[in-house]
């Protein structure tokens, strides 16, 4: 369990702010952090890794990170971080790159045969393409086996196939190892998919920390999706036939969503998936 | 026929790796704590490495000469209790190449190290490893192109450099007579012949190495942005 509470002065590029932190997170949680820019969410990660400095108290298993008199250097913190840009030792192949924060070959063997990685083992980050470079940069932050896995914003740099991609591949690393995760997000598709609580932060301070399904409509659309209000008609094990306006439409569902819904029953939905036809 | 010395080569060449390897053990934890720090001090520190690049010769001479000679207390100091005599010398000569030429191992270094990914470090730290394992494991072999300038530049330098060592150390045959002071003194007595060519001679290594030096920059350029 990580219990936060930490105050920081952040100099942003609207003037000073204070950035005020109080939760608490599960272990075994995966937990989108979002917000606008220059909110907070990313100094909030760094100060959690040990990056940056802040007041206040860190937890994590009853071990203390951060007190008012101590603060645990980042080599002591059980942590993986994934960083918006990769931060791949380019001088070494993927493998070493694995292989230089735990020398353990099996567990990385592993970690690149989940990521379909095997093949590029002994490729230098510099032939590999974003979406590679950042599954070995995933890779590489759970070799150390970390209490928390923290993802800056792992995914916005990719295409949408990538990022499809790499969201599997996320969710089956999350099952494989139930590490701790907390993910830096705007992307509401992505929080849904594979968060189960949100932290929304605005200026610096938490303004609302739910369970991912209760905030989805409120969160800021993804470009070019939309969210369209029906009834429900029919429902199968994993479909629903939804009425909009005067068109029909069949929506997927997991089991669990398809249980709760009822006939009749007014829905918002938004398409999460498409293909080019 | 004419028979050419090629001592004053060897001399200057000694001379310029002995300072090179000296002041890469000096400059390199000075240009990464530059590169790391936010201190206020950075830029006290930034200018009084930089002052050889601008101050005459003949001033940092004759600071050395008289910081090196026995009416100051370390000149004092390592010919009564040392029994070194450090002006005229060879131990001279190099104290006071490490001074002329530091700038040019610092700033190469410094450069380096500030061009290098910042969260590539940070993501050493996380995997925990300490700072002296990140620095020679992950930003090292990272900046290949910043510490073979460093190295090359210090050295061709240090060869070239002629009013400091002209001061410090004189010109004692097999001492502290290095090439560029000997092609100055060739002049000097009008032995143009031999001037020309201990000139071509130092012309031509100075070209070569500054070639090498630019080739190998291009292929690591080239490396990196395939």
């Amino acid at each position: 369990m990580i219990d936060l509470n930490i105050t920081k002065e952040l100099h942003g590029a609207q003037g000073t702010m204070q950035l005020n932190c109080k939760t608490t997170i599960q272990e075994g949680e995966f937990v989108a952090l979002s917000g606008k820019s220059g909110s907070g969410k990313t100094t909030l990660l760094r100060i959690l890794a040990g990056l940056e400095n802040a007041k206040g108290t860190i937890t994590v298993h009853q071990q203390k990170w951060l007190d008012t008199s101590f603060a645990l250097v980042p080599q002591k913190r059980k942590i993986g971080f994934v960083f918006q840009d990769y931060a791949l030792f380019e001088n070494m192949t993927v493998e070493q790159n694995l292989l230089y924060v735990a020398k353990d070959p099996q567990l990385a063997e592993k970690l690149l045969a989940l990521t379909e990685l095997t093949q590029l083992k002994k490729r230098y980050p510099n032939s590999l393409s974003g979406g590679q470079k950042q599954r070995v940069s995933i890779c590489r932050a759970l070799m150390k086996k970390p209490k928390i896995l923290l993802l800056d914003e792992p995914l916005s740099a990719l295409d949408l196939t990538m990022r499809n991609k790499l969201q599997e591949e996320l969710l089956l690393l999350h099952k494989e190892f139930h590490t701790t995760t907390i993910m830096v997000t705007h992307n509401p598709a992505e929080i849904y998919r594979l968060a189960s609580r949100v932290i929304i932060l605005e200026n610096g301070t938490i303004i609302q920390d739910t369970k991912t399904e209760d905030i989805l409509y409120d969160l800021a659309p993804t470009e070019g999706s939309i969210t369209l209000r029906g009834e429900v008609l029919h429902t199968t094990k994993n479909t629903a036939l939804v009425a909009v306006g005067k068109k029909r439409i069949e929506i997927t569902l997991t089991t669990q969503q398809a249980q709760q819904l009822s006939l009749g029953e007014k829905i918002k939905f938004r398409a999460t998936h498409f293909q080019l036809c | 026929m004419h028979s050419i010395n090629f001592e004053p080569f060897i001399l200057s060449f000694q001379l310029a790796s002995l300072t090179a390897l000296i002041l890469f053990c000096i400059a390199l934890p000075l240009a990464w704590y530059l590169s790391q720090t936010e201190s206020r001090s950075k830029p006290f520190i930034e200018a009084i490495t930089a002052l050889p690049i601008v101050l005459p010769p003949s001033v940092l001479g004759f600071y050395i000469l008289w910081a090196l000679s026995y009416n100051s207390p370390i000149g004092a100091f390592f010919e009564d209790k040392l029994g070194i005599k450090l002006v005229f010398s060879f131990t001279g000569l190099v104290i006071a190449s490490c001074f002329y030429s530091l700038p040019f191992m610092v700033q190469p270094l410094q450069n380096g190290f500030e061009s290098l990914n910042k969260s590539m470090l940070e993501a050493s730290y996380i995997a925990g490893k300490s700072k002296l394992t990140t620095l020679f494991r992950v930003a090292l072999p990272n900046m290949k192109s910043s510490l073979l300038t460093a190295i090359i530049i210090t050295f061709a330098h240090t060869v070239g450099e002629f009013g400091v060592v002209l001061m410090v150390g004189g010109s004692i045959p097999g001492e502290t007579k290095v090439a560029s002071v000997a092609i100055y003194e060739m002049v000097d007595i009008m032995d143009y012949h031999t001037a020309h060519i201990y000139s071509a001679i130092m012309l031509g290594i100075s070209f070569i190495v500054l070639l090498s030096l630019y080739i190998f920059n291009a292929k690591q350029t080239k490396r990196l942005t395939l």
